[in-house]
């Protein structure tokens, strides 16, 4: 079922590219092509899976066509091949869009995402592309999302307004595997009009006013992330019909920037809100050696209902962090965190660094540390899945 | 407060001496006012020159190295609008064509008068604007010499001036001028700015760091005229004094009047550049 949609998906995007007159003035292909290697450091949670190496293969390949001044096709996939079975093996079209532009607006039809939000431990107000779990449980890789959206933009700022047909269900690791759901997940299911079909609607205007710059949005559709139901032997992903309400601050302020993210969503037990709220401070002048040393802070509250609503591990908790950055020719950047649950004290330790080899290699290393004393922290199901992971690239 | 002030007065002109010390200082005031005329005159006509260029797009390479030789290249594309007025700040978008990881990257720049510029990045891979701080701008531009600061627009209203005299560059005379920047969060204490008599332009910049060492020096060459009327350089080499690094910029050719507006300069618009 999945796969025939996905092949019309790709089908409607390959008949835009094709059915894009040849009077294209440039067309450009990029993309990058990576190997990795993740393991992990520590057995398994019993009866877990006990191995250890998991190798995989990346693709990205990224197709651009102008047609004339004011029209651009776009088509772009991802495709991860993982040969030891941990359900990573997957294909997304990411974009296959067709957009037009004019004087202060834009239309776009097709696939497409749309980032919304300015914390970095967590994306609360972003709701319009759904999380691609096979890529990670941070929420950071996003599968592309069907829509037609219109942007107005002017001394007013920014408006976007967005029809979202085609929900994305999340797809999941492999049951059982180490960062995978504990058990099979089944056929999914819908409570709100429409059920699947439901198209949903999104919002949003942003502006820069000064130091301030501002987003307000809204959403009214199916929730991205589902409730997941024990039922016998599997778990039921059940998604809600939700309205969000989101906002999104930041303060520039020399060295500082100052940033909020929260929203009210109803939908999923009674109505709640949530906030992110923290700075990021750059050491002025940076350091000695030309690098440049920011430090992070953030505090996530979050009122949902830990039944009816899906399960979040930022209930209270805080992230601490620091990025570097080297400025070399290289551009090595490294951000590490923890996040600590101020309830629980579950901890998760968080690293990510990239450096460019030559002029087209890329390596990134990244690893995560889970660490609860508390069994009931959602982090518990994740006690034994440290891992790093080392991934290379070439791009073209 | 006022009234300690006023005593503390009172007792200075009731002693003499110190009216014989500062017998000097309407002179000297005259003469730093006379200095700091003429070099705001001398920044003015250097824009009123150039000025009335409206849009302009153009592509560069920009060649990086470091200390032992090694270097590295990058190829971007500006995206310039004219603000005319000393109110208004000329906007920039920097386009990364290369390296291959980086292309799509935008820097977005608002230049602002009396005020840090507003800037924001545009990340591709995630569709993410995200808008940086003056911190950042001090930093390094993409790793190279260039900070976020030294790239963006000179606007006339961002500085104090003082014109310190005329020096023969080369096989002509250039006139100099120190640039003090009146915005916060600069890593500079002057610009020693130099400017060729004949046609305004700038053919070299020496940056002073907060404690007035010079930190880096900027070279500007292979000079072309556009339209008649605007001098553009083909050549900036700056040099880190500090660590002997170097970066080249090339220059393309410019094009000018391409009919951008200010939309394709607005946050909303990043996501729609190529």
């Amino acid at each position: 079922m999945r796969t025939t949609k996905r092949a019309l998906w790709l089908a409607v995007g390959l008949a835009a590219i094709a059915g894009a007159p040849a009077l294209a003035q440039s067309w450009e292909f990029t993309g990058a092509l990576g190997a990795g290697l993740r393991g992990y450091t520590e057995a398994p949670l019993p009866g877990g899976d006990n191995r250890r190496l998991f190798p995989s293969v990346t693709f990205d390949g990224r197709i651009t066509g102008d047609l004339g001044d004011s029209d651009r096709v776009v088509l772009s996939l991802f495709s991860r091949w993982d040969n030891r079975g941990e359900g990573r093996s997957h294909t997304d079209l990411r974009e296959a869009y067709w957009l037009h532009q004019g004087d202060g607006w834009s239309l776009t039809a097709g696939i497409d995402k749309v980032f919304w939000g300015v914390t970095e431990s967590r994306h609360l107000v972003d709701i319009v592309n759904q999380d691609d779990m096979q890529e990670g449980i941070d929420g950071t890789a996003k599968l592309g999302q069907p829509m037609l959206g219109l942007s107005l933009y002017g001394d007013f700022g920014t408006f976007s307004l967005y029809a979202l047909p085609g929900f994305r269900p999340r797809v999941y690791p492999r049951a059982g595997t180490r960062l995978g759901p504990p058990l099979p997940v089944g056929p999914a299911a819908y409570t709100g009009p429409g059920g699947r079909g439901h198209v949903d609607f999104a919002l949003r205007w942003s502006n820069s006013i000064g130091d301030w710059d501002i987003g307000l949005s809204w959403f009214e559709g199916t929730s991205r992330a589902p409730v997941l139901m024990p039922t016998g032997p599997s778990l039921t992903p059940i998604y809600d019909h939700i309205s969000q309400i989101g906002l999104d601050l930041q303060y520039t302020a020399g060295d500082w920037l100052w940033k909020v993210e929260a929203i009210n969503r109803a939908g999923q037990g009674p109505r709640f809100n949530a906030v992110t709220a923290g700075f990021e401070w750059t050491l002025p002048g940076g350091l000695p050696s030309g690098a440049d040393l920011g430090l992070l802070a953030e505090y996530s509250r979050d009122g949902r209902d830990p039944v009816l609503a899906p399960v979040t591990i930022f209930d209270n908790d805080l992230f601490l962090g620091a990025r570097l950055t080297l400025n070399d020719l290289a551009s090595t950047n490294l951000l590490a965190g923890v996040l600590l649950d101020a309830r629980s004290g579950a901890r998760v330790m968080s690293i990510k660094g990239t450096r460019r080899i030559g002029e087209s290699w890329q390596v990134t290393l990244e690893g995560r540390f889970f660490n609860t004393p508390a069994p009931s922290d959602p982090v518990a199901a994740l006690a034994n899945s440290d891992y790093l992971s080392l991934a290379v690239a070439r791009s073209f | 407060m006022k009234r300690f002030a006023i005593a503390v007065l009172t007792a200075a002109l009731a002693m003499p001496g110190i009216w014989s010390g500062f017998s000097a200082a309407p002179a000297q005031a005259q003469t730093a006012s006379r200095a700091a005329g003429r070099g705001l005159e001398i920044a003015r006509e250097a824009e009123r020159r150039d000025s009335g260029w409206r849009d302009a797009q153009v592509r560069m390479t920009m060649i990086l190295q470091d200390r032992r030789g090694n270097t590295r290249k990058r190829s971007l594309r500006m995206m310039m609008l004219e603000v005319p007025g000393d109110k208004g700040g000329d906007m920039s978008i920097a386009i990364f064509d290369s390296p291959a990881d980086m292309k799509g990257t935008l820097l977005l720049t608002h230049a602002r008068v009396g005020a840090d510029d507003d800037q924001w990045l545009y990340l591709p891979a995630l569709k993410r604007v995200k808008r940086i701080s003056s911190s950042n701008k001090t930093g390094a531009f993409f790793g190279s010499e260039f900070t976020y600061e030294d790239i963006a627009a000179p606007e006339i209203g961002k500085f104090t001036y003082e014109y310190l005299g005329s020096k023969p560059c080369g096989s002509r005379s250039c006139l100099i001028v120190a640039r003090k920047p009146a915005y916060r969060n600069s890593g500079y204490s002057r610009l020693i700015t130099w400017f060729d008599s004949k046609t305004y332009r700038v053919e070299k910049i020496e940056y002073l760091d907060r404690r007035g060492k010079m930190v880096k020096v900027l070279n500007l060459a292979d000079y072309k005229l556009y339209k008649g009327r605007f001098w553009r350089a083909r050549t900036l080499t700056m040099k880190n004094l500090k660590t002997g690094r170097t970066t080249v910029l090339k220059y393309g050719d410019w094009r000018f009047g391409t009919g951008l507006s200010a939309a394709t300069f607005s946050k909303g618009n990043l996501r729609n550049i190529r």
